[in-house]
């Protein structure tokens, strides 16, 4: 069986192929469509709680949703029902529609609205704007109103450690903390307490996050609920310059991004690839204990993407244009999925309902054969 | 007399003790199948039977069994789902706490069949007097050498590991329990990878419903084929509904399938009708999760047939006008009820039990809570009722797990079929705000 | 009542029960032991502190984090110091059909205290909670293991009086 499969799996996606190898996701797929041709960077679904780098992250957020219209070139069905894409493998002959779309798009704004109900909607206030994936997401795929009238959970700001702040008002839950601290600290003290929308981050007892590595949650953090309390509130980021720059360290590869505001560096991170994930992550030395132009030796303005805030002025219109997604408009006359399809329940699940309607159909054509 | 399967000895004094359960012919099933057949052979039985998970969903056990992978050198894991915490249900705790051995035996029969060497039941929590109960039953089966190493000398080696839970409805959702059942948040897992390649610690498992197995001693004893010639159609067998609300004799009962809802909800053997002086305005056929459908849909289909009880006739007319028989938790609602409080109450049931993990479910489900606590104090607006609906529809098929789908259907059906309730709520808040106070608009049956 | 002191030790009996279910699973699978074992701590110390969950942690050889994850997660475990009995009410639809709002509202006013108190005595505490699986006997609650059914006002004195006994 095994020795069968192919080597190279042929998938279209929002009417592109493209060839990817097995056990490729339908984002990373998607993802090398935009890296082979940046002009189709907006065709990659938005991830707010999957993080490649790190294992078990993603299929939480559902803001990466998409249709498989055929599941593969055997079994040419439909999937009943919208996939997460960054945990979905590919399948070869598989379609995929994500902004082409409209039930996708139409759905990608309900998570936007799901996000931003108990979000606080202050992003002039926030030390994340600018480089904040839930505000890119918002404005790529959200309505300009909110339906919600109800109060907002909220917070106390809680520093965990003398470098990270926490403002658990600002969480979406996406969990990559988490994995961070799990897969590269030594030891996690920080956690998901409680439930549901009362669910949040935290040590339960007053802990300091405080190892070698913890400040790498800063950087994973989707949006401003963790923060580097050496950085917070000293420039805006599309007012700073980010240089990379690599250091000697026994601790990290040292390589990293500097922000510079003229001539002083003010924060460090650790280097985001266009996907905004880092692959190498840096130690707290690096990060907080380095701020001398001199602790570095400089590589070279960071190459930042043409469509950053960073880079340009993203949040104003007449600079640059908001995505088009061709079809958005025909949304607007999208039908309501009809009431009458079947009921996934409880247990059960999509593939048994497939092997189950995959019954059925077989049973009718051997009644037709008989 | 009907046919009972499982509760044929229930009303025996004793019948939950070994000495008394095995007079009655408990644990001859296991014997038969241990003895006399092959682990295939018994899987063949079970999907022979055509018997459905009892748990809600309905998907045929034998099916399940047979999905399960058998790698080399792998344990593989049966697990009992005993977390039945759907509002409306409480059948699984009936059955354990009145005759508990029936569980047992099945569990050892379908472990022997899947090749299992540790199995587990998961209880709820709060049902720590039938966990002891269970745990009871366990070491009597296991006195008796009919548990532990080589059963009745077959060299089939089992140990039955009764887990209790923490408090968490989600937990009943299969891969959630897993978690669960491995020391962890009840967070559902994405699937794939099914149960049955990655389940317990990473095993092969299957997760089946307490009244699935329990059915095993019956089946293995009679035979698959004469389990199938039983119910009606692809619904075989019996089923133990949960009957509650404003019915004269609420309690568990085992009903063959294909018995019509009249006659469940009006016969002296079970429900004996609406509470005198009262009249039927709505049900839940299958526990909370399950669409609500208004009085003229419950004896008969929108077609006109009699409505039955089974998986095929209760949801005949899909989401419009059927419903689901799910977990068999049957809420009888007179005219008495306000619909909108108690959407509202269930509402706030799928909000409190959210795991938080997926945005839709941990954000709508709370939203959806709180528009209806509008609504059902005075403050809403005529628009909320559709703001309910499309919120509902963007939880549904987006999230995880079908607790999603759970809290979205009960909003949605009871707005399909009350819609006036709604509005009413809305045009004369200081009314509808009285205590008791009910829309008198409502149509039931006389 | 008289308080037990968190920084207590399990009862040696109750660490032969914590051996005894570790022993259940498969070897360095001793983490699914939690739930039982933070029920056992929960009925010998009546809540679970952050002292006792860190003693769980270290049986079970896990972080303490991983203890503190899922004792929130799960509603029986009390976080806070709770009275002598824990009066875990059902507040679900199918209880509530059978008056189970207004059989609250009497046990609330005859203990003087609301959701989530304590009564002065530290005799009661009221815990409101999702369906307990015994909808056709409602409205129910349950003390410890044991549930009480079919409340009515009447019932729920002779309860409260027997057990202020």
């Amino acid at each position: 069986m095994e020795d069968n499969k192919p080597q190279v799996i042929k998938i279209t996606f929002d009417g592109i192929e493209v060839e990817v190898e097995p056990g490729t996701t339908i984002m990373q797929a998607a993802r090398r469509i935009a890296e082979a041709d940046s002009s189709q960077h907006h065709l990659v679904p938005p991830a707010m709680c999957y993080y490649e780098p790190l294992k078990g992250s993603g299929g939480k957020c559902r803001a990466c949703l998409v249709k498989v219209a055929q599941g593969s070139a055997k079994d040419t069905r439909p999937m009943p029902k919208l996939v997460p894409s960054c945990i979905t493998q590919v399948q070869d002959g598989m379609v995929v529609e994500n902004v082409t779309n409209p039930a996708v798009l139409e759905e990608r704004k309900g998570i936007v609205e799901f996000l931003l109900l108990n979000h606080p909607l202050d992003c002039p206030v926030c030390d994340q704007a600018g480089e904040c994936h839930l505000q890119d997401f918002a404005f790529e795929h959200g309505s300009a109103k909110t339906r919600y009238e109800e109060e907002r959970r909220t917070f106390e700001k809680q520093d965990i450690g003398p470098y990270v702040q926490l403002h658990m008002t600002r969480c979406i839950l996406c969990y990559r903390c988490v994995y961070t601290a799990d897969q590269i600290t030594d030891k996690r003290v920080h956690g998901v307490l409680g439930r549901g929308d009362a669910a949040e981050i935290g040590t339960y007892i007053e802990k300091a996050i405080d190892n070698d590595f913890s400040g790498n949650v800063i950087d994973v953090c989707p949006v401003g609920a963790l923060t580097d309390k050496t950085y917070r509130f000293k420039n805006r980021v599309w007012f700073s310059k980010p240089v990379d720059a690599h250091c000697q360290c026994d601790k990290c590869s040292g390589r990293v991004t500097l922000w510079y505001r003229g001539e002083e560096v003010i924060r460090v991170t650790a280097r985001k690839n266009e996907w905004g994930e880092v692959k190498e992550f840096i130690c707290n030395t690096c990060r907080f204990e380095k701020k001398k132009t001199s602790d570095w030796v400089i590589e070279g303005p960071t190459k930042v993407q043409r469509s950053s805030v960073i880079s340009a002025n993203k949040y104003r219109a007449d600079v640059i244009k908001k995505p088009d997604f061709a079809l958005k408009l025909a949304a607007s006359q999208y039908k309501p999925i009809d009431d009458s399809r079947p009921y996934i329940t409880d247990d059960q699940t999509i593939r048994e309902l497939s092997i189950e309607n995959n019954n059925k159909a077989n049973q009718r054509s051997l009644a037709e054969k008989n | 007399m009907a046919i009972k399967i499982l509760t044929e000895h229930s009303h025996i004094p004793g019948i939950e003790t070994f000495d008394v359960y095995r007079k009655n012919g408990g644990y001859t099933a296991l014997e038969k199948a241990i003895k006399t057949m092959s682990p295939e052979e018994v899987v063949e039985e079970a999907k022979k039977s055509g018997v459905r998970g009892r748990g809600g969903a309905g998907f045929p056990m034998g099916m399940k069994w047979g999905f399960l992978a058998k790698p080399e050198g792998v344990p593989r894991y049966l697990v009992c789902n005993a977390d039945e915490s759907e509002p409306g249900t409480f059948k699984d705790h009936y059955l354990m706490k009145t005759i508990p051995h029936l569980l047992i035996e099945g569990m050892i029969i379908s472990s022997y069949a899947l090749g299992a060497n540790k199995s587990f039941i998961y209880v709820r929590g709060e049902l720590m007097y039938v966990i002891q109960i269970l745990e009871k039953a366990i070491a009597e089966a296991t006195a008796n050498g009919l548990l532990g190493n080589n059963i009745l000398g077959s060299g089939y080696d089992l140990e039955l590991v009764v887990q209790p839970g923490g408090g968490a409805y989600i937990c009943g959702e299969e891969t959630a329990l897993l978690e669960s059942l491995e020391g962890k948040r009840g967070n559902p897992r994405n699937k794939p990878p099914f149960p049955a390649v990655k389940g317990l610690y990473q095993s092969p498992t299957v997760v089946n419903n307490v009244e699935s197995i329990a059915n095993m001693a019956w089946i293995i004893n009679h035979g698959g084929e004469a389990y199938a010639s039983v119910g009606i159609g692809r619904s075989t067998g019996t089923k133990l509904i949960s009957a509650s609300g404003h019915i004269k004799k609420p309690g568990v009962y085992e009903i063959e399938l294909g018995l019509s809802v009249e006659e469940f909800m009006n016969s002296d053997e079970y429900c004996g009708g609406i509470r005198d002086g009262h009249h039927l305005k709505a049900l839940v056929a299958g526990g909370s999760s399950v669409p609500i459908i208004p009085a003229h849909l419950v004896y008969k289909t929108a077609n006109g047939e009699d409505r039955l009880m089974s998986y095929e006739s209760l949801s005949d007319g899909g989401f419009a006008t059927g419903t689901m028989l799910g977990s068999g938790g049957f809420i009888v609602f007179d005219e008495t009820a306000c619909i909108v409080r108690n959407t509202w109450n269930f509402s706030r049931f799928y909000h409190h039990e959210s795991c938080g993990q997926c945005s839709p479910c941990r954000e709508g489900t709370g939203w959806m809570e709180k528009v209806l606590h509008r609504l059902e104090h005075g403050h809403g607006s005529m628009h909320d009722i559709d703001l309910l609906v499309d919120v509902a529809k963007k939880i549904e098929g987006n999230t995880i797990c079908p607790l999603g789908d759970a809290a979205a259907w009960p909003v949605a059906s009871a707005i399909r079929h009350f819609r006036e309730e709604f509005e009413w709520h809305v045009s004369h808040p200081k009314e509808a705000t009285l205590p008791g106070a009910v829309y008198k608009g409502a149509a039931v049956l006389a | 009542m008289t308080e037990i002191p968190t920084t207590s030790a399990f009862t040696p009996e109750r660490l032969a029960k914590v051996k005894e279910i570790i022993a259940r699973y498969p070897e360095g699978r001793q983490k699914s032991a939690l739930l039982p074992v933070l029920h056992l701590a929960q009925e010998q110390w009546g809540w679970l502190s952050s002292e006792v969950m860190d003693q769980v942690a270290e049986l079970l050889s896990i972080e303490p984090i991983e203890v503190y994850e899922v004792a929130t997660f799960y509603t029986m475990f009390h976080l806070q110091p709770v009275g002598k009995h824990v009066i875990e009410y059902c507040r679900t639809g199918p209880c509530c059909l059978m008056g189970a709002e207004g059989v609250y509202d009497h046990l609330q006013a005859r203990l003087g205290i609301k959701t989530g108190q304590t009564t002065p005595d530290g005799l009661f505490t009221l815990k409101e909670v999702e369906c307990l699986a015994a909808c056709g006997w409602g409205p129910v609650f349950q003390i410890r293991e044991k549930y009480y059914m079919n409340l009515t006002n009447e019932k729920v004195d002779s309860i409260l009086d027997e057990l202020s006994k």
